[in-house]
C-alpha cells in the first residue's frame, strides 16, 4: 500500500502525470486491481473451484482434497524454483530432470548400504551441484541458460536410464522418514506451503531477493552498485536445482517407485506456466511467489476437476495451453499499462481502462491518436 | 602551496588537473587541460563536440587513463585504474537515469546495495528503517515524491535524475559528482528542479559538480563557473558572475571563425 504525504503537492505539479491519472477513482481503481495479477488469478481459481464444485459432488470431498494437494504440490514446487530464475530473466529447463534424478540418487546409495538419512543430504547436495554446473556455465561461460540447462535436461536424463539400465525401481527407505518426506498423504502440500513461505520471505524481505529482483531488473545497475551479480545468478540456479531434487524425494517417497523414463521437461513447464500465470514476466525483474503459487492451485484444480469429470486428459493440455497464452497477452498488456509511456498502453488494457474512465466529463483518451 | 590567480587557497580545491593530454591513434582528443574544481562547486563543461569534453569526463572517472598529465584529489596525485577505483575514491558519475532499477521502489534503489539489516548474518531488509531514512533524506535535499515506496518506472524523468543524483550523494565519501547533460529532455519544470537539487546538494553537502552540458542557459542557471575546452585545451575560465551569455557566445563563436579562417588560409 503506497503512503502518500498528504501536504505535498500531487505528482502532477512537479511533472507531467503518469498516463491514465487524474481519470477520475474509477480508473485508478481498475488499475490497481489489474496490476495485481494474483488477485485476478485468484478469482479465477475460485470460479474454476466452485463450478468443480456445482458440477460433480465427488469434488469436494476429503479423499479429493488429497488428491488434489498432490497435484498441486509438484507444481508449487517447480513454480516457486523457476520464479527466482525467471526474475533473472533467464530459464532453467533442468530442474524436472533433477527432480527425476534425485530419489535415484538416495536408492542407489541405500542399496550400496548408505543410510537413508544421508542419502537424502548427499542427493540434495548433488542437486545443488547441478546447479552450480548450471549457473557457472551461463554466468561465466557465457552460454545462454536455456542453451545450458537444455544440455544438462540430456545429459541427466542420460545418466538416470544408464543408472537404472532403463528400468522401474523401488524407493528405498520406510519408516518416519519416508512418512515425513512425502509419504504422509499430506506431507507434500505441507512442504510445499513451507517452501511458499520461506521462499517469499527469501525473495521479499532480504538483501538477496531484492539483488536478484535488482539483477534482474537492470544488470548494469546492479553490478554498478557493487552488486555481484554473478553470484547472485549462480545461486538462484543453486535454489532452483535444489527445489527440484527436494521435489523429487517427495514424490519418490509418495509414489514409492521409481521410473527412469518420468518426463522432467514437462513438470518444469507446468511450474513456468504456473509463475507465468501468476504474473512473473520473462523479461525479468518481475515475479511473485505467492502469484506462483496461487498458479500452480489453479492448474492443480483444474488438472483434478478435469480428472474427476472424465475429460480426456488432451483436453487439459488444450485448456493449458490456452491458459498461458491468456495470461502471457494480458501480462504483456499489464507490463505497458505500468510501464507507462505516451501512447504505448496495451490495446486491450486500453480498452478495460477506457471503459474504467467512462465518468461523467472525461475527455476521451489521448492514445487514440497514436494508435 | 601557492595561492590560486583568484586568490584562494589551494586546499580548497578537491580536484585538479594539470597537462592532461590523450590521443587515440592519430586522433588527439585531449592537449593540454588544465583545470580545477573547488569543493561545493559547479562547475559547467562546454566544447563543440569532439572538443575533448567526454575524454576528459572519461579520464577524470578512471575509465581511460591520461597518456600525460596528473590528477590531483585533495592535494594528492592520484591514478585511477578503473572506474570502480575511482569511485572508491569519492568521484561518482550520475548516466542519466540508467543507474536506476525500474522495478524497485524509490527507497529500495536509494538503499541498493547499502540497505540496511537486521537479523544478522540473515540480512532480512530493514524496510521500515530505510523507508524513514530514504523520507528524510529527500526531504532534506528538497525532492518531492509523492512516495518513497513508488517503483522508480512510475516516476517522470525529472523525478528519476533527481533519484539518480541524490543517490550517488548519499554514497559514502563522496567527494565530486559527474552529471553528463543532466538536464537533457526535461520540461521546464523539471529542469530547474534539478538545478535546485544539485546547487543545494553542492552548498549544503560540499559535493563538488562537474557538468557536461551543451545548453548554455542552463549552464548559466546551474554553474557557479564555467570552462570552455576548445580542441583539447581549456580556453576559457571563467565565474558566472563574471560573464554573460552573449559573452559566451561571442567567444565561442569568435574562436569558431578563427579556427574556420586558419583552416582556410592553412588549406
Amino acid at each position: 500500500m503506497a503512503r502518500t504525504r498528504e501536504k505535498e503537492p500531487a505528482l502532477g505539479e512537479l511533472s507531467p502525470p503518469p498516463p491514465g491519472s487524474g481519470r477520475g477513482e474509477d480508473a485508478s481503481l481498475v488499475r490497481r486491481l489489474l496490476q495485481g495479477q494474483e488477485l485476478v488469478i485468484a478469482l479465477i481459481g475460485v470460479g474454476l473451484a466452485l463450478y468443480f464444485v456445482v458440477a460433480t459432488p465427488d469434488f469436494a470431498t476429503a479423499s479429493n482434497g488429497a488428491t488434489l494437494s498432490q497435484f498441486i504440490a509438484p507444481i508449487v514446487f517447480f513454480a516457486i524454483a523457476e520464479v527466482f530464475i525467471l526474475i533473472l530473466g533467464e530459464i532453467d529447463l533442468s530442474v524436472g530432470e533433477v527432480y527425476v534424478l534425485a530419489p535415484f540418487l538416495v536408492t542407489f546409495m541405500a542399496n550400496d548400504g548408505v543410510g537413508v538419512i544421508a542419502g537424502i543430504f548427499i542427493a540434495l547436495a548433488i542437486s545443488c551441484l547441478v546447479g552450480v554446473v548450471n549457473g557457472v556455465i551461463t554466468v561465466k561461460l557465457r552460454v545462454p541458460s536455456f542453451i545450458t540447462t537444455l544440455g544438462t535436461v540430456f545429459a541427466l536424463e542420460g545418466i538416470v536410464l544408464i543408472a537404472a539400465n532403463g528400468t522401474q525401481l523401488d524407493m528405498a527407505g520406510t519408516g518416519l522418514t519416508a512418512q515425513i518426506m512425502g509419504g504422509w498423504t499430506w506431507a507434500e502440500i505441507a512442504w510445499a506451503l513451507a517452501v511458499v513461505a520461506v521462499f517469499h520471505v527469501l525473495l521479499r524481505k532480504t538483501t538477496f531477493g531484492l539483488h536478484t529482483v535488482a539483477t534482474g531488473g537492470n544488470e548494469v545497475a546492479a553490478a554498478e552498485a557493487g552488486i555481484k551479480v554473478d553470484s547472485i545468478k549462480i545461486w538462484c540456479f543453486v535454489l532452483c536445482s535444489f527445489l527440484g531434487g527436494l521435489m523429487g524425494l517427495l514424490d519418490g517417497w509418495h509414489i514409492a517407485s521409481l521410473d527412469p523414463s518420468t518426463p522432467g521437461l514437462d513438470f518444469m513447464f507446468y511450474g513456468v506456466a504456473a509463475a507465468v500465470i501468476g504474473g512473473t514476466a520473462l523479461t525479468g525483474g518481475r515475479g511473485t511467489m505467492i502469484g506462483a503459487c496461487i498458479g500452480a492451485i489453479v492448474l492443480g484444480v483444474l488438472e483434478d476437476g478435469f480428472n474427476i469429470l472424465g475429460v480426456n486428459a488432451f483436453a487439459y493440455d488444450l485448456v493449458l495451453g490456452l491458459a498461458i497464452l491468456g495470461a502471457m497477452v494480458l501480462n504483456v498488456q499489464l507490463e505497458r499499462v505500468r510501464a507507462g509511456g505516451s501512447g504505448r498502453r496495451g490495446s486491450l488494457a486500453r480498452v478495460v481502462l477506457r471503459a474504467a474512465a467512462r465518468v461523467p466529463g472525461s475527455k476521451p483518451p489521448v492514445e487514440e491518436v497514436s494508435a | 602551496m601557492s595561492p590560486l590567480s583568484d586568490g584562494s587557497s589551494v586546499d580548497e580545491v578537491v580536484l585538479r588537473a594539470e597537462g592532461i593530454a590523450k590521443r587515440f591513434g592519430a586522433v588527439v582528443a585531449l592537449r593540454d587541460v588544465n583545470l580545477h574544481l573547488r569543493r561545493g562547486e559547479v562547475l559547467g563543461v562546454v566544447g563543440d563536440n569532439g572538443a575533448g569534453k567526454s575524454t576528459l569526463v572519461k579520464i577524470v572517472t578512471g575509465y581511460h587513463a591520461p597518456d600525460r598529465g596528473r590528477l590531483f584529489l585533495d592535494g594528492k596525485e592520484v591514478r585511477f585504474r578503473s572506474v570502480q577505483d575511482a569511485r572508491r575514491q569519492g568521484i561518482e558519475t550520475v548516466f542519466q537515469d540508467l543507474a536506476l532499477v525500474n522495478e524497485l521502489s524509490v527507497y529500495h534503489n536509494l538503499f541498493l546495495n547499502r540497505e540496511a539489516t537486521r537479523g544478522g548474518r540473515l540480512r532480512f531488509l530493514a524496510n521500515r528503517q530505510m523507508r524513514a531514512q530514504a523520507r528524510r533524506y529527500l526531504d532534506e535535499i528538497e525532492v518531492d515524491i509523492p512516495s518513497v515506496d513508488t517503483p522508480v518506472e512510475k516516476l517522470s524523468g525529472g523525478q528519476r535524475q533527481a533519484i539518480a543524483v541524490a543517490r550517488a550523494t548519499r554514497q559514502p565519501g563522496v567527494k565530486i559528482l559527474l552529471l553528463d547533460e543532466p538536464l537533457a529532455a526535461m520540461g521546464a519544470k523539471e529542469t530547474s528542479l534539478i538545478i535546485q537539487l544539485v546547487k543545494g546538494l553542492a552548498r549544503q553537502r560540499g559535493v563538488s559538480m562537474l557538468v557536461i552540458d551543451h545548453n548554455y542557459t542552463h549552464l548559466f542557471e546551474l554553474c557557479d563557473r564555467v570552462n570552455v575546452i576548445q580542441q583539447g585545451r581549456v580556453t576559457l575560465d571563467k565565474a558566472i558572475a563574471e560573464t554573460s551569455l552573449s559573452e559566451l557566445t561571442d567567444f565561442m563563436v569568435q574562436s569558431y571563425r578563427s579556427q574556420v579562417g586558419r583552416g582556410r588560409a592553412g588549406g
